[in-house]
């Protein structure tokens, strides 16, 4: 497995360095020509054209890496069908500090995560990267950071000891900084790279902190130390607090989100779905793997600092997802909510964990790992349908889009079903992760604390709400990009993508999502390993678990059998089908729509996005800060005639009113207190130097 | 023989539907002063409908075709996890009260769906505000019913319907809170006054009808009778889960008749009750429903509470 595991590494590694072969043709062959004869007889020698070799490049980079993700994949199946726990040791970095590396069920599950994310990238890349320009956007640079970034992930992964952690932490960091750099002739984008990079790096800093609280009380900088370190409860929970600080960042917490919404867009949409479905996953991982883990023990004070979190990033999140109108920013928010749900229901197992409820923690934990499983298959599929849509249409303005669903069947389908499993509709993966966070805050009975009791039904209700306007939202994304009539030139114009690796890509992904919809017992059972290596506890019901049926807790608390569920709907729509099936005299007719007598229906009479969430956007007004404007141009006698209407919508995160402005004011007014001592003398300078040095002279002495 | 009496149970549910509508229409019509049409109008005009050419837009797509099959087809599922004359059937168990909102939400991502396809202002207004009301309804529905469930320590509700049946009767501060929520939710979801009135035609107030103006023929009937099912259903859901008592227990022929018989008047009560709230409330605005369910969802949030506050420790 674990040679598995070090192939997938080295591979995207290759894919990485390969792309930088991509304008280095003559470079090549001029090696190529210093090779004796006899092995030149490749048809490789015969590329003398420069587009043709790149695209060779491009499509060989991508298939190494589609080589990667196979070997993740294996790799995380196996570690978790062997119930093994690997250790290894390599001789790198610093001589007296080899990296250690572990592999166990958890790296394995998120091996698969990365597996399948990467595979897909990796079948829709070649497409996708096609339409750049060389000059303005290299593909050596792309194709570099992509597999550094992958190959950064998979090595957090397998990292056993804190400095090589943070050292594949900030590969994945800044591999990822130089991917939403990418299309640097935009400002918006090189802001929005800033902000990520500042945001990575503070997060950064907060783990090596939290790491720095564990290593002192250890004896050494490996996690196998760690484990066995004990630490005080204020110590646990500073480090704690650290950790969420830091690991929170990385997953795109409420308040610290921030920089989510404007990284996300600007990436290449295949990078974006690696960013929002993988790289937040990996965040989670780091978050699991230190408090489950590392710390010795989980106080119930945690939990309950991690559910008003989960619930106010879930909510939060949905929130800012409905009003946005542009595509990817939609889906970046929508991954907030999405995390804002998975550290919910983590909050909930600690909580199960510390009143001495192992496996109700354990359904929580499951139902945290199920979701972010599930993310990460339909986070994927619909940033990458969005990157189809781009690519089409050059448009990512909803507003602009509309009627797709007839020019672009394929991808309409694949999207159609993205939607539905992030909308939580039964049949689909999003439900069943969902229907467990339901059934673990629904098992509060058994705590003793009333205010507990009191609040995690109104946080379930909070799930509810969550639930139900992601429903809302993605019925807008769906129905105003694919539905209706085009809005645009672009959209009216727009035609099937002709690239079979960007469609398999995108099939591939909904065919998951609607498999572990059907099935969810398979990888369930395959969690609950990881709930029994990690939490030491796992599902104790294995025989509720059977293929068909789904029962976490007892068969008389609650079930699902989504098979069964398939097979009636088939049966009740198949019947409803065969009775009404159509008779010569029943046919249908295609008219015109019904335009009210009046006649004249035009493209703009449609419901936009924007009007679709207005009674939304009243009610629940104090949710964003919204500054609308509505200007008429009038004219005629005594501007009594309205020509034309404008409507301008801004809307703004609340943070950063409230915590992002008051401490970029507290920066710069300390900045400016600092630069009272810069004189611009040189007699003062070197009176600092003077005194510095005396200082330590007095300390050393 | 369970399997068949709950494949039975169900055709018996979907069938039955048009018929409570037919009622409901009577009581109204009765309380208003008017001549009522046959209590099996409703058939007729399915019927009818099913009879007639579908007349489709240019602008429509297959999702149009293929939505009112979806609706009909999750609504039905739905009526399959309720238990209508007997508990204890093995369907109830493929599919919990979770589930069943989620059914419900599936019948409405399409209907939303097909309202925004073909392109026109009221579909799209339909849409809009049919997501609004569900997205605010919803939460309030699973609350209430959580409050239940929770009692029951389970969110299976033909195991409810025992814990219930085998508690006798209790009152409880949380099922009252819970049964009022119920109630608001339902008029709700089912669109009647005073959050919409499915008798009229007029844009600043339709919501459901907006959302279907543009189907006809067969799409039409399907789509109605699932709303005429839906309505059942809360009916059915509000019945069994509060006042379960008559509800056949063990599978005989005698059990099953009485089981039939009582969930029959339980409805017909029900019916009546909501045909008095629609003559004598008038239709509110449509940014006054906010509170209206907001309102339900406090009482749902109440029950649940006075359930973890009250009930639990006695």
């Amino acid at each position: 497995m674990l040679f598995l595991a070090y192939l997938a590494v080295l591979l995207s590694i290759a894919s990485g360095g390969l792309a930088l072969f991509v304008n280095q043709r003559v470079f090549v062959s001029s090696l190529w020509q210093q090779l004796p004869v006899s092995l030149r007889q490749q048809p490789f020698y015969c590329m003398t054209d420069d587009a043709h070799w790149r695209v060779v490049i491009q499509r060989s980079v991508f298939v190494l890496l589609g080589i990667a993700s196979v070997a993740a994949i294996i790799a995380g199946l196996g570690g978790l069908l062997s119930k093994q726990i690997l250790t290894d040791q390599i001789q790198l970095g610093l001589p007296w500090l080899p990296w250690h590396v572990r592999f166990d069920s958890l790296s394995a599950l998120f091996f698969l995560i990365v597996g399948i994310g990467t595979g897909a990238v990796s079948l829709y890349g070649t497409g996708y990267v096609k339409h750049y320009q060389e000059q303005d956007h290299p593909f050596a640079v792309l194709g570099l950071f992509t597999g550094l970034f992958v190959a950064g992930m998979l090595l957090v992964l397998l990292a056993d000891d804190a400095f090589f952690f943070m050292i594949a932490w900030e590969v994945m960091s800044v591999a990822s900084y130089f991917l939403v750099a990418f299309q640097h002739e935009n400002p918006a984008n090189r802001r929005a790279a800033f902000l990520y990079l500042l945001m990575a790096e503070v997060g950064a800093l907060a783990i090596i902190l939290s790491f720095g609280v564990l290593a002192s009380f250890s004896t050494g900088i490996s996690f196998e130390a760690f484990r066995a370190a004990h630490l005080s409860d204020t110590w646990a929970s500073i480090a704690f607090c650290l950790a969420l600080l830091g690991f929170g960042m990385k997953a795109g917490l409420v308040p610290i989100h921030v920089w989510l919404p404007e990284a996300h867009p600007v990436a290449p949409s295949h990078i974006s779905a690696l960013m929002s479905g993988v790289m937040l996953k990996i965040a989670l991982y780091g978050f699991i793997r230190f408090c489950f883990d590392l710390l010795d023990k989980v106080q119930w004070q945690w939990g309950l600092v991690l559910l008003l979190l989960g619930t106010v990033s879930a909510l939060g999140g949905i929130f800012y997802a409905l009003l946005q109108s542009n595509l990817k920013r939609l889906l970046a928010y929508s991954s907030v909510e999405n995390i804002g749900i998975i550290f919910m229901v983590l909050g909930l197992a600690m909580i199960f964990m510390a009143n001495g409820h192992p496996e109700l923690a354990a359904l929580g934990f499951i139902a945290a790992l199920l979701h972010a499983f599930n993310h990460a298959l339909f986070k994927n599929l619909l940033f990458l349908g969005a990157g189809i849509i781009q690519q089409q249409t050059h448009e990512l303005n909803m507003e602009m889009l509309g009627g797709l669903i007839k020019k672009m069947p394929r991808t309409s389908v694949t999207f159609l079903i993205g939607c539905m499993s992030i909308s939580a509709l039964p049949l689909f993966n999003g439900f069943v992760s969902e229907w467990l966070v339901f059934q673990t805050a629904l098992q509060v009975d058994v705590l003793e604390s009333g205010v507990l009791r009191s609040l995690i039904p109104i946080t379930a209700a909070a799930l509810a709400l969550t639930a139900a306007l992601a429903a809302a939202c993605f019925v807008k994304v769906y129905g105003i990009t694919f539905l209706g009539v085009p809005r645009s030139h672009h959209s009216e114009k727009a035609v099937e993508t002709t690239d079979k690796g960007m469609l398999t890509a995108t099939a591939l992904l909904a065919g998951l999502c609607f498999l572990f919809g059907i099935f969810p017992s398979l990888i369930i059972r395959l969690l609950n390993q990881v709930s029994s290596q990690i939490l030491g506890q796992a599902l104790k019901n294995d025989t509720a678990l059977g293929w068909l049926w789904l029962a976490p807790v007892d068969a008389g608390q609650a079930s699902y059998s989504a098979p069964l569920v398939l097979v009636s709907a088939l049966i009740a729509a198949g019947v409803c089908y065969y009775f009404l099936r159509r008779t010569p005299d029943t046919l249908i007719r295609k008219s015109a729509t019904w335009d009210c007598g009046f006649g004249g229906l035009t493209p703009r009479m449609q419901y936009s996005a924007n009007a679709f969430t207005m009674p939304l956007r009243r009610i629940f007004a104090p949710v964003w800060q919204l500054d609308e404007q509505v200007k008429k141009d009038l004219s005629g006698a005594l501007n009594q005639q309205v020509d034309a209407v404008h409507y301008q919508l801004h809307i703004q995160d609340h943070s950063w009113q409230w915590l992002y402005q008051p401490l970029e004011n507290g920066v710069n007014s300390i900045a400016k207190q600092v630069s009272r001592i810069q004189t611009g003398n040189i007699r003062t300078y070197l009176s600092y130097s003077f005194v510095t040095l005396i200082v330590m002279l007095w300390m050393v002495s | 023989m369970n399997w068949l009496i709950a494949i039975l149970q169900t055709a018996l549910l979907v069938g039955l539907s048009p018929l409570l509508a037919g009622w409901l229409k009577r009581c109204k019509c009765f309380l208003q002063n008017r001549q009522p049409p046959s209590v099996f109008q409703p058939y007729r005009d399915l019927l009818k409908l099913t009879r007639k050419q579908p007349v489709l837009s240019h602008d429509a797509s297959w999702l149009f075709h293929f939505a009112p099959y979806m609706v009909l087809s999750a609504t039905v599922l739905a009526a399959s996890v309720v238990p209508f004359i007997a508990v204890d059937l093995p369907t109830s168990a493929t599919a919990d009260v979770i589930v069943l909102v989620g059914f419900f939400a599936f019948a409405r991502f399409f209907l939303t769906l097909a309202g925004l396809d073909v392109g026109t202002a009221f579909g799209g207004m339909g849409a809009s505000r049919e997501v609004t009301i569900s997205s605010l309804a919803e939460p309030a529905m699973l609350m209430a019913v959580f409050t239940l469930t929770m009692t029951a320590s389970t969110t299976n509700l033909a195991f409810a319907i025992d814990h219930v049946l085998q508690a006798g009767l209790v009152l409880r501060p949380s099922f009252l809170f819970a049964l009022f929520a119920l109630l608001l939710v339902a008029v709700a979801e089912t669109g009647r006054v005073p959050v919409d009135n499915p008798a009229t035609h007029l844009e600043l107030t339709m919501i459901h009808e907006a959302m279907i103006l543009e189907y006809s023929g067969r799409h039409l009937a399907l789509i109605e009778w699932a709303s005429q099912l839906k309505l059942m259903l809360y009916g059915v859901l509000i019945a069994n889960l509060f006042f379960p008592w008559g509800i056949a227990q063990s599978l005989s022929l005698n059990a099953l008749g009485f089981g039939l018989f009582a969930i029959l008047l339980k409805l017909a009560v029900l019916t009546l009750i909501l045909a008095f709230a629609e003559t004598a409330v008038a239709k509110m605005r449509l940014f006054r429903v906010q509170e209206y369910l907001g309102f339900a969802y406090l009482l749902a949030l109440l029950g649940m509470l006075s359930h973890i506050v009250l009930e639990v420790l006695l």
